[in-house]
């Protein structure tokens, strides 16, 4: 098997000077592919995502792009290198408009960036009305199109979404699954954590279910649907 | 005990640089550092009980200074003849309809619903109710005003001993505090510092133009002292001859044992309040008010009225430095509002603060003695300094002139630069924060 | 009819013309402390000091300006000296980020710090400003006085009342007008400027988009130290340049920034005018207006001032508490309390 286009292979760190919460944990994304993180609350989901993208110490293990070891750059030199980041909470400019979110996304491009404005306003074709309005005064689905476009605004060779889906109702959850399936169909390979796991393991190839900061089962989307255990101890039977 | 040793160390040196100062000066000036040097480390406590103690940052502390010298005036000093009579019952009134318009307004604002006949109905109260007070407040200030303006024109003084104005300050500081506290206080930090820089300039500006209260500008000089008169003492024959027999002149002897005298007074207030700081720190109430300060959130999690508590010791430490300033006032004679200077009486004193150890009384202490040391001797310092830099200079040289004429202004810069160097390279003072 | 334009000429005269003047030289100096609080995070207690040493360059270079001969003619020549003022406040605010607030910010300490911080700073500012061109008023004003004066106008028009516009008061406002616009330009349409604002909106977010922080906190400083340079120099033409006063205004500017919504610049501007017109309008004494209104029986006896002019602090201060206790976000919407 080829190497993964990201890997976070066999991390074990935590914050600052705090004790290990991840422990020989391994996230890996295909080209072209969603990888989905599922787990229990504190099992340190976005925890394993954030080391992934240099917000964490690492302290044994590496993180891999494209074949190169990128463990001791930090999460801004990553971005350059070509991880877009969506956290999850405060992942738009609110006092700007939602143009002016883009662009800032575009902050590190020097060149001609209006195609991917225009990629990114057919991919969520609601930007383009509200494009003159402030970001802050959008809906909580509108808001995490906004973050996303965000981040695709210095076309990314990976995209990374940190719970793209909390605290947005059903009907929005199911859009946004939706979108992010047509981003991923551009060929761009999705690293995503998410809360609602049986939604999430339904759209991705790959799915890593976490247990206190180690890998409990690994396998492809609908492997991990189809065991038993997951069933029932993730999925609600 | 090193620790013990090192602070003693600190004490001592501040000992020795006034007694320095005491052979080589004159005993006058090491004394009067001295005393204002005791002033400013009670101020410094009750700084340090706002800061130190509770993380709220307080830049007014000349206001509350102010009152404390408001005080003395409005205590200790002789009744002016008649002014009761031909004015004061109006201004009390016209204060009373004033306080009243206020609470009017206040309830409204509770009772009513938002609204624009509440907002209406308010503006009407506020506003009869401030020409109300007009109407009965401005007669009755120039009938005051009009009573012997050449030596009083002010409300007077009740005449009591002047001791009582130091605590009667301490409660007027603490009224203004309470009314800044209870606004500012569970807003951000820099908003409590704000609004006490603006009620320190408010209440000078008050001081300065309410000719009934304390002559503003005119200023009240000659207020009762607690000590004996140095006339008086050299007229009595039995200090004569106890001076002659120390070897000293009466004159000197007589301002020696007045100063002393109020050395001894400023060291017992400040001996007490160290005490009850101390007492405080180390009490439940302390040990809470310090998990407040370094973990609000926790401490609100827990059940803490963390906003009441603030409340509680901003009005404690506005009220030390009440006292403080009823106590310079003590000791100047007289009370001049124009020479508050913010700089001076608030900046400063968190120079002492900071420079000491903020969180440590006695750092606190440390501090004030030492920085007031540096404020008063880095003039002569500057000077000296200066002169030695310009002595290949020609005599006639503008420059020259211009640089010995600007070395009074070393001390500001002298005082930001340590301000600076200490919060850089040792934040937590010369007597850290056990 | 003619009575009613009186009123309204010594309405402009006295309230109006004034108050726009201090309201924009207010206006400039909120900017900046605005500014810093939206990128840097904190009440800047050395402003006042900023604006005084940037004037101080300014007068020190139109001293020269004038002994050598150099003018604008009608013009006051600080407007031309201004640019080096400008200049010599960049110097000093960019070396005072480097040696002394740079620390902080890596050490990402509580904005409390800071404010202690600006306070050394305040002192030694004021302290080196004072030491340079001493304590005392200092006079630097020339050129033609007065744009129209009311002797000229009461001829022109035959009213009673007189309309002065001095020329520092019409500099004062076309000046601001010109900075304000350039901000707003910088602020909305240039890249620095969004960027500016996306790290004083959401710092993280800044960083992931590839701000480099650093970059926004030294163009923050530069244009900070223009707009105090330019609140200064018009502060010190239309009234008098005194290194105290400088330290005064802290009180309004601070209040003008609060009223606004701390951290927005439009906010800051409309803070400035509130406290202004309420500072003119509640010390001025009336009588001279209402005396053309009200028919003469009515007439009033006293001079109808509200407040003795030595109160205007206490009005910025009133102000300041009403929105703290009922809008502590200011007019505009500002950072969160």
């Amino acid at each position: 098997m080829s190497e993964p286009f990201l890997i976070g292979d066999t991390m074990t760190g935590g914050y600052g000077k705090g004790p290990d919460i991840l422990h020989d944990c391994t996230i890996a994304v295909n080209p072209g592919e969603i990888a989905v993180i599922v787990g229990p609350n504190g099992a340190g989901k976005s925890t394993a995502m954030k080391a992934v993208f240099g917000m964490l110490d690492v302290r044994s293990g590496s993180v891999r792009l494209d074949g190169e070891d990128i463990t001791k750059l930090s999460p801004q030199a990553r971005v350059v290198k070509g991880m877009g980041f969506v956290p999850q909470t405060n992942n738009i400019f609110t006092s700007m408009t939602v143009e002016e979110n883009l662009e800032m996304g575009a902050f590190i491009r020097t060149d001609d960036f209006s195609d991917t404005l225009e990629q990114v306003y057919h991919l969520f074709p609601i930007l383009k009305d509200k494009r003159y309005q402030a970001a802050g005064e959008l809906s909580g689905g509108q808001r995490q199109q906004v973050a996303v476009g965000r981040a695709l605004m210095t076309q990314p060779k990976v995209l990374m979404l940190d719970e793209p889906t909390a605290g947005v109702s059903p009907i929005v959850m199911d859009e946004l699954f939706d979108r992010i399936i047509e981003v991923s169909r551009t060929g761009l390979p999705i690293l995503m954590v998410e809360q609602n796991a049986k939604q999430a393991l339904e759209i991705a190839d790959k799915g890593y279910v976490l247990v206190q900061g180690a890998n409990a089962y690994t396998g492809t989307g609908k492997e991990l649907l189809a065991d038993p255990e997951v069933r029932k101890s993730f999925l609600g039977g | 005990m090193s620790e013990m040793m090192k602070n003693t160390a600190l004490f001592a040196l501040v000992a020795a640089l006034i007694l320095i100062t005491g052979f080589y000066q004159s005993w006058n000036s090491a004394i009067f550092i001295l005393n204002m040097g005791l002033i400013s480390a009670v101020m410094a406590i009750g700084v340090n009980l706002q800061w130190g103690f509770a993380g709220l940052f307080n830049v007014g502390i000349m206001g509350f200074v102010a009152l404390g010298g408001l005080a003395v005036v409005l205590i200790a000093e002789v009744p002016t003849p008649g002014a009761w009579t031909s004015g004061g019952v109006g201004v009390i009134m016209a204060l009373i309809l004033g306080a009243m318009t206020i609470v009017a307004a206040t309830v409204l604002n509770k009772m009513m619903q938002p609204g624009r006949s509440r907002t209406l109905i308010m503006l009407a109260i506020l506003i009869g109710g401030f020409f109300l007070f007009r109407a009965v407040f401005d007669p009755a200030v120039s009938g005051i005003e009009k009573i012997n303006p050449a030596a009083q024109g002010n409300i007077g003084g009740l005449g009591l001993p002047v001791l009582l104005a130091w605590p009667a300050g301490g409660l007027l500081a603490a009224g203004a505090a309470w009314l800044i506290g209870k606004t500012a206080l569970g807003l951000r930090s820099d908003y409590l510092a704000i609004a006490t820089l603006g009620i320190a300039e408010i209440i000078i500006a008050v001081m300065k133009n309410e000719d009934w209260l304390a002559r503003g500008v005119k200023n009240v000089i000659g207020l009762p002292r607690p000590l004996p008169n140095e006339i008086d003492l050299q007229n009595d024959p039995g200090f004569v001859e106890s001076a002659a027999s120390l070897g000293l002149d009466p004159v000197t002897a007589s301002t020696l044992y007045v100063k002393l005298g109020y050395s001894v007074l400023f060291t017992v207030v400040l001996l007490v309040l160290l005490w009850m700081a101390q007492m405080a720190l180390k009490s439940p109430w302390g040990r809470m008010m310090r998990a407040i300060r370094d973990n609000e959130v926790a401490a609100r999690a827990m059940g803490k009225d963390v906003t009441k508590r603030h409340l509680q010791i901003f009005v404690l430490g506005s009220a030390i430095c009440g006292v403080a300033g009823a106590m310079m006032t003590t000791l100047d004679g007289q009370l001049t509002p124009g020479t508050y200077q913010p700089l001076r009486f608030t900046f400063l004193i968190w120079v002492m603060v900071i420079v000491g150890g903020s969180g440590n009384n006695f750092g606190a202490v440390l501090g004030a003695m030492l920085i007031w040391f540096l404020w008063v001797q880095v003039e002569p310092m500057g000077l000296f300094f200066m002169e030695l830099i310009t002595s290949g200079m020609a005599d006639d040289s503008d420059l020259k002139k211009h640089l010995i004429d600007s070395a009074a202004h070393m001390r500001l810069l002298t005082m930001g630069v340590i301000l600076l160097l200490v919060l850089r390279f040792s934040p937590r003072g010369l007597i850290p924060e056990k | 009819m003619v009575d009613f334009l009186n009123a309204l000429v010594a309405l402009s005269n006295f309230v109006l013309i004034p108050a726009i003047a201090y309201g924009s030289q207010l206006a400039l100096g909120a900017l900046g402390v605005t500014l810093i609080y939206g990128i840097l995070r904190f009440s800047n207690f050395a402003h006042g000091d900023t604006m005084a040493f940037g004037a101080m360059i300014t007068v020190l270079i139109t001293w020269w300006m004038q002994s050598v001969g150099i003018n604008l003619g009608p013009l006051p020549t600080a407007l031309l000296a201004l640019p080096f003022g400008i200049l010599g406040c960049m110097a000093l605010v960019l070396f005072t980020d480097r040696v002394v607030y740079k620390f902080y910010r890596e050490q990402k300490a509580k904005p409390v710090i800071l404010v202690i911080v600006s306070m050394g700073v305040m002192f030694i500012m004021n302290g080196l400003v004072r030491f340079i061109i001493g304590p005392g008023d200092q006079k630097f004003a020339d050129g033609e006085r007065f744009l129209i004066s009311a002797r000229e106008f009461k001829q022109l028009t035959g009213l009673r009342e007189g309309l002065a516009i001095k020329t520092t008061q019409c500099l004062t406002v076309v000046v601001a007008i010109v900075c304000v616009t350039l901000l707003f330009w910088f602020l909305n349409k240039t890249r620095t400027g969004k960027s500016m604002r996306a790290y004083s909106d959401n710092e993280d977010l800044a960083l992931l988009s590839g701000i480099n922080p650093e970059r926004v906190v030294m163009y923050t400083w530069l244009i900070v130290a223009t707009l105090a340079t330019v609140a200064g120099v018009l502060y010190g033409l239309d009234k008098t340049f005194k290194p105290f006063i400088y330290f005064q205004l802290l009180l309004p500017i601070f209040a003008s920034a609060i009223v606004g919504g701390l951290g927005n610049p439009l906010g800051a501007i409309a803070g400035g005018f509130v406290i202004a017109f309420s500072e003119v309008t509640v010390t001025y004494a009336w009588k001279k207006v209402l005396k053309y209104l009200l028919p003469e029986n009515l007439e009033p006896s006293s001079l109808v001032q509200l407040l003795s002019t030595d109160y205007k602090f206490a009005v910025s201060f009133v102000i300041l508490l009403i929105v703290l206790l009922f809008k502590p976000t200011g007019l505009f919407k500002g950072k969160s309390v």
